[in-house]
């Protein structure tokens, strides 16, 4: 196989071909493609492409899918963030039942640090340390100014929505100096929690701790972390003239141009990133064998969507912090099961 | 160890079991050939794992496999030619492991620092 065909995935009307690569030593023909350091430092890229204040999109190129994969599945549930894991409920006469309520509670994300807090242990006790204490004390009542005849709840009666703002942050010991900068408050201010009714209230105490994805959705730091590989059309042969117009057809806007040279009309490959690869290209007669569908296989196209509690561009930073602690327990519970195996002999 | 304390973001650390890493009975003699079990470790280590220890041209096979979704265990066999050894290979395998992911931290620190991509609000 050629050397530059060796990391596209090719995409066949009813198959995929080439999909698993072979980058280990001897891997391809016997040729020597062996991993080092400095040759990855000079094939392996980061770029960015956009960032908001919850997303991120980057291209992670020249990686293996193993790695690419590790850093999707530690940005989806093993990264840390504080969620509301505990409800004392001391009133509730709402029509949402007791742990209805709790669930919805424990799924809004909380704007905390999560590194300014510790663990907390299944039997140690809560502390400023790794416990915020939030409140929720509402009442619905009759809204004594609305006009007469009035059917709207929401102008009808005071407090028929309760709403992720009227969660208020009840600070322990020196919590409030130590989050002067930053109070902990819910990310979204506008999230239903429930509905209630003149004579119904809710009244509750609510307990954040530090958790990971993994034990639970809600501790998860992203909305979404996904990559695709980025998709490529090759061109083998000129398309010209109104089949040019159809090949273009067969693409979402602005992945094919058409060109115009010396009064002749040729498709030409614009932008592939905004390509779905719907290989609808594949079911025309006309472009048979003129066309190549691939993706390139080392080339990852990354999107991460935070939950608005860590910046986007952190929640990267501190996958890869996740994987190399992974790195170093292992490696040193490596070289105590060794030390252990040998006192036993 | 008081993992609690010093570990800032890895859930696995505050139950980090006694045994994280065993050597399951059948491994070789000479240690050319040896089945590792890392205990609360899934497809994240495992994959990425399996990947960089494959990179070591003394590795003649490597895979692993999670026996039982139920069980957080993940087993890693590793196969060496007689110039080193399974353990030796998984050491050098975490690492290389390790420094891809730095090498990945300062690139990724040092594309944010430039500042060339576009920046909405």
């Amino acid at each position: 196989m050629a050397l530059e065909d060796r990391n596209r995935v090719v995409v066949l009307e009813d198959r995929v071909e080439n999909v698993s690569g072979a980058d280990f030593p001897m891997g391809v023909d016997g040729q020597d493609v062996a991993f080092n350091l400095e040759g990855f430092k000079d094939t392996f890229d980061i770029r960015i492409v956009r960032i908001t204040p919850t997303d991120i999109e980057f291209d992670l190129v020249g990686v293996d899918a193993s790695i690419a994969n590790a850093l999707r599945r530690i940005l989806i549930a093993e990264i840390p963030t504080m969620a509301i894991e505990k409800v004392y409920m001391i009133n509730n006469t709402g029509v949402v039942q007791d742990e209805v309520l709790a669930h919805r509670l424990g799924l809004l994300p909380i704007s905390a640090d999560p590194n300014e807090f510790q663990w907390k242990r299944p039997d140690s006790v809560p502390t400023d340390q790794n416990t915020i204490v939030l409140k929720l004390d509402v009442a619905c009542g009759v809204n004594r100014a609305a006009a007469p005849g009035e059917t709207d709840p929401r102008k009808k009666y005071v407090n028929s929505s309760v709403y992720s703002s009227q969660l208020v942050w009840d600070p322990k010991g020196d919590q409030e100096q130590r989050f002067a900068a930053r109070p902990i408050r819910p990310v979204h201010d506008d999230i239903l929690i429930t509905k209630l009714r003149p004579g119904q209230a809710v009244t509750c105490e609510l307990h954040c701790e530090k958790g990971v994805g993994k034990d639970h959705a809600k501790f998860s730091p992203v909305a979404t972390a996904s990559y695709r590989l980025l998709p490529e059309i090759q061109i083998l042969e000129d398309i010209t003239g109104d089949d040019a117009e159809l090949f273009r057809s067969c693409f979402p806007p602005g992945v094919v141009e058409i060109v115009e040279a010396k009064g002749v009309r040729k498709a030409r490959v614009a932008n592939p990133r905004k390509d779905t690869v719907s290989r609808e290209v594949l079911r025309h007669k006309q472009f048979e064998g003129k066309v190549r569908l691939t993706r390139v296989r080392d080339h990852f196209i990354f999107s991460v969507e935070s939950t608005g509690i860590i910046p986007p561009e952190e929640l990267v930073t501190k996958a890869l912090d996740v994987l190399m602690e992974k790195c170093d327990i292992a490696k040193a519970a490596l070289a105590r099961a060794v030390k252990s195996s040998e006192e036993d002999e | 160890m008081d993992t609690a304390t010093d570990a800032q973001n890895y859930i696995a650390l505050l139950e980090v079991p006694e045994e994280k890493v065993a050597v399951l009975p059948g491994a070789s003699a000479d240690l050319t050939s040896v089945t590792f079990c890392i205990r609360e470790e899934d497809h994240t280590l495992g994959n990425s794992l399996r990947w960089a220890i494959m990179q070591n041209p003394q590795v003649d096979f490597c895979g692993y496999s999670i026996p039982h979704p139920s069980e957080a265990k993940m087993n890693i066999r590793i196969q060496t030619t007689d110039q080193t050894n399974a353990v030796d290979a998984m050491d050098k395998g975490i690492d290389d492991l390790k420094s891809v992911c730095q090498l990945m931290k300062a690139r990724l620190q040092q594309r944010l620092g430039q500042g060339d991509y576009a920046r909405t609000s």
